[in-house]
């Protein structure tokens, strides 16, 4: 393959990183963007100008997606940033997300999608309270994949003693965490350049590899759910044309599991089964399907399936079920979650009314410790809830597959996004 | 084991077809603002395959600044009678007869701001309750923070530090009467995938954005191409130019670049080589500092 057209075998990886502004992320991402040239000259022209005008020393990173003006003016990010950047193998999407304000509402939303959490350590102070909270948000959210970077290894004199001590630190509090099953540290320093894009002359004890070919060969494929076919119905095509009269189609996105022309499936909540007569892609027929691809499947006989059903396999069904036992993360901060709150649930592709049937307890994120006998849940609260809908929900646990475990609260008055939830 | 992954271009396919296909399901009116740019065209190719073999189930929604590229309606006019869609024309020149926006004047005059106010207006008079738009998160700094379903008011504004967060597949697009959603379901791409993708899917684009000779004027570091609406002034002297557009938007704010690039695989060898953004061409942009966020909240793409 040439150089010219490469870029049709690259893939995607989703990762998210947190913190604020002085342990080295934005000089971090700023030498990956610089190195990969994925920053132009007028962007860092603007930006050289704004810092200058600012009275920074340095330029400020920052700048490049904080974008809003609220944001330049107080020297914060407000929201995720999401930021782009590519190698021959692999485009990479970043959430970047702040370490102060909202920081569990931005630090979930900018895990829920990631595949990989990127968490920096100062190798002076080791494993912090805000690293702790990065790292157990990032497990709540089923990241299996986490990289360690031991960041301003140059302050410390590039001593193995001060790398092994901080991965003594971090290993001893991972050895609670349920889904990372990856973990990978790396000694650098983002400021000169050890270990990001090439191997450190400063650090001949380590043996690993960079940050960038680390992440441009992290296998994440075997992160998908590839066993429990599910399909959550999104739209239903029926072109009411001649050409096409008879056509009944079911769009979707598969959210986990394979399915393949001729395989038998049941319809959920009906419980019809009949078979599969055609996968399309696009106008193209192809003869299986996996997550996440977008397509549009035909059944044998003609069942009567809308927005909202479930298309499994016949001996591997999900969970239905009225009563959800969910860890629920709370972003409100004009209402309060309490016992008996009414809200509306959205799950795949359904929609559902929900009353809190009960609050078990809420987690301290930073010490991990358990909070029970509490009245309700405040802005970024994160903890335990059991929940009653109007009607079943076809799931599965989250830690077997995002797609069909994952759902949002919505206000039925203001429409605002509340929460976010994780079925157990 | 059989290789279940998909390279980076199908994956961010199947996203944009999956949030298209949520706009059509969530929303009772939605329409698809499409400029005859190469972000609109491809996106309009995602709506096409969402909905394959049926019709696309919305309206294209073109604001027509009146300045246009005639090559910009041409192709327009092509796709629409191609994929069968029906058509609504927004004109600015129809707000302004009106006195809803009022012409700007002065040496750097342009209709680019105008647009948002004949875009809310064919929202109100259309009933159109979500606008598909191409925007991608990676192209602007305002933009870098706006989400794949964007809440508007019953005034058509955006309050960024207000936004309803988005996790996983999720969307919400709840509201109450006279409120409305802009929807991006290319947020992801970068300017880079969207070439690939129309080289891999032989997508067919205006001629504008490859090389062909042209008389144009450089304007505060623009090449603005001399048509009826951009004349040059009396320091400005026109040269004849091989160049092709990187974004194709309002002529008179539009900037060319120079380029021999006259096929897709010699624009993605010059955009991975180039060292400016494609808005860095766009004399929209360089107003202010904030020129876009202020532009969006007030109703802009």
């Amino acid at each position: 393959m040439t150089e010219q057209n490469s870029y049709l075998d690259m893939d995607l990886l989703r990762f998210t990183t947190a913190g604020s502004v002085d342990d080295g992320k934005s000089t971090l991402i700023g030498r990956l963007f610089h190195d990969t040239k994925a920053i132009f000259e007028d962007q860092l022209e603007a930006i050289e100008k704004s810092s200058k005008q600012r009275g920074d020393e340095h330029v400020n990173l920052a700048l490049l997606t904080d974008g809003l003006r609220a944001e330049r003016e107080q020297g914060i990010t407000i929201d995720v940033a999401y930021r782009y950047f590519a190698t021959p193998k692999r485009k990479f999407i970043i959430a970047d997300t702040p370490g102060h304000i909202q920081y569990t509402r931005n630090m979930v939303t900018g895990a829920s999608t990631a595949n990989l959490a990127l968490i920096l350590v100062d190798a002076r102070n080791g494993v912090v309270e805000q690293t702790r909270r990065h790292t157990f948000i990032a497990d709540l959210l089923g990241i299996k994949h986490v990289a360690v970077c031991i960041n301003k290894m140059d302050l410390v004199g590039y001593e193995e003693d001060a790398y092994e001590k901080v991965l003594r630190q971090y290993t001893d509090f991972a050895s609670r965490l349920e889904n990372v099953t990856d973990l990978t540290f790396i000694p650098i320093s983002a400021l000169k350049g050890d270990n990001i894009v090439d191997r450190s002359e400063n650090m001949p004890w380590y043996k690993g590899p960079p940050l960038l070919y680390h992440l441009e060969n992290i296998y994440v494929g075997s992160d998908s759910n590839h066993v429990d076919a599910r399909f959550p119905v999104q739209w239903v095509i029926r072109p009411h044309s001649d050409q096409h009269h008879d056509f009944r189609g079911f769009s979707g996105r598969v959210a986990g599991g394979v399915f393949k022309t001729g395989d038998e499936v049941t319809i959920l909540p009906s419980g019809f089964s009949t078979k599969i007569a055609k996968i399309l892609k696009g106008d193209q027929e192809i003869e299986e399907t996996f997550h996440p691809q977008s397509v549009t499947i035909l059944l044998e006989d003609e069942i009567d399936v809308s927005r909202g059903d479930m298309i499994v396999k016949p001996n591997n069904q999900p969970k239905v079920s009225q009563d959800l036992d969910a860890f629920l993360c709370w972003f409100s901060g004009s209402k309060k979650l309490t016992k008996g709150g009414k809200f509306i649930l959205r799950h795949t592709t359904k929609e559902a009314q929900i009353i809190i049937s009960e609050i078990r307890y809420k987690v301290d994120v930073n010490s991990l410790r358990k909070m029970e006998d509490i009245e309700g849940f405040d802005m970024n609260d994160i903890g335990r809830v059991s929940l009653r809908t109007s009607q079943p929900i076809f799931h599965d646990t989250y830690r077997r597959n995002r797609n069909t475990g994952s759902f949002i609260l919505v206000d039925p008055f203001t429409n605002e996004t509340l929460a976010a939830g994780m079925l157990r | 084991m059989q290789n279940y992954n998909l390279t980076h271009l199908e994956q961010l396919e199947s996203e944009a077809i999956f949030i298209l296909r949520e706009t059509a399901a969530q929303f009772e009116r939605p329409g698809l603002l499409f400029s005859g740019g190469k972000d609109s065209i491809v996106m309009a190719h995602l709506a096409a395959k969402a909905f394959s073999p049926a019709k696309i189930p919305f309206p294209f929604v073109h604001v027509d600044t009146g300045h246009n590229f005639p090559e910009t309606i041409e192709f327009r006019d092509k796709f629409i009678k191609e994929h069968g869609v029906q058509l609504i024309v927004g004109a600015v020149q129809d707000s302004i007869d009106r006195g809803t926006a009022v012409e700007e004047t002065g040496p750097n005059a342009s209709r680019n701001a105008l647009q948002s106010v004949t875009l809310l207006e064919t929202i109100e008079k259309e009933s159109l309750d979500a606008c598909l738009g191409g925007g991608r998160r990676d192209e602007e700094k305002a933009r870098a923070k706006e989400r794949f379903f964007s809440h508007r008011d019953a005034f058509g504004q955006w309050d960024p530090k207000n936004q309803r967060p988005e996790l996983w597949n999720l969307f919400n697009g709840r509201k109450s009467p006279g409120e409305n959603f802009r929807v991006f379901p290319l947020s992801n791409w970068t300017e880079m995938d969207v070439w690939q993708y129309a080289k891999i899917e032989n997508i067919e684009l205006p001629n504008l954005y490859f090389t062909h000779e042209r008389e144009v004027i450089d304007r505060n570091g623009s090449l603005l191409a001399v048509s009826e609406f951009v004349s040059p002034r009396e320091n400005e002297s026109p040269k004849k130019e091989k160049v092709r557009f990187r974004t194709i938007g309002d002529a008179t704010c539009t900037g060319a670049v120079l380029s021999t690039a006259s096929n897709l695989d010699d624009v993605i060898a010059e955009v991975a080589a180039s060292r400016v953004t494609e808005r860095g061409s766009r004399a929209d942009d360089r107003r202010s500092e904030a020129a876009m966020e202020d532009r969006k909240k007030q109703g802009y793409f």
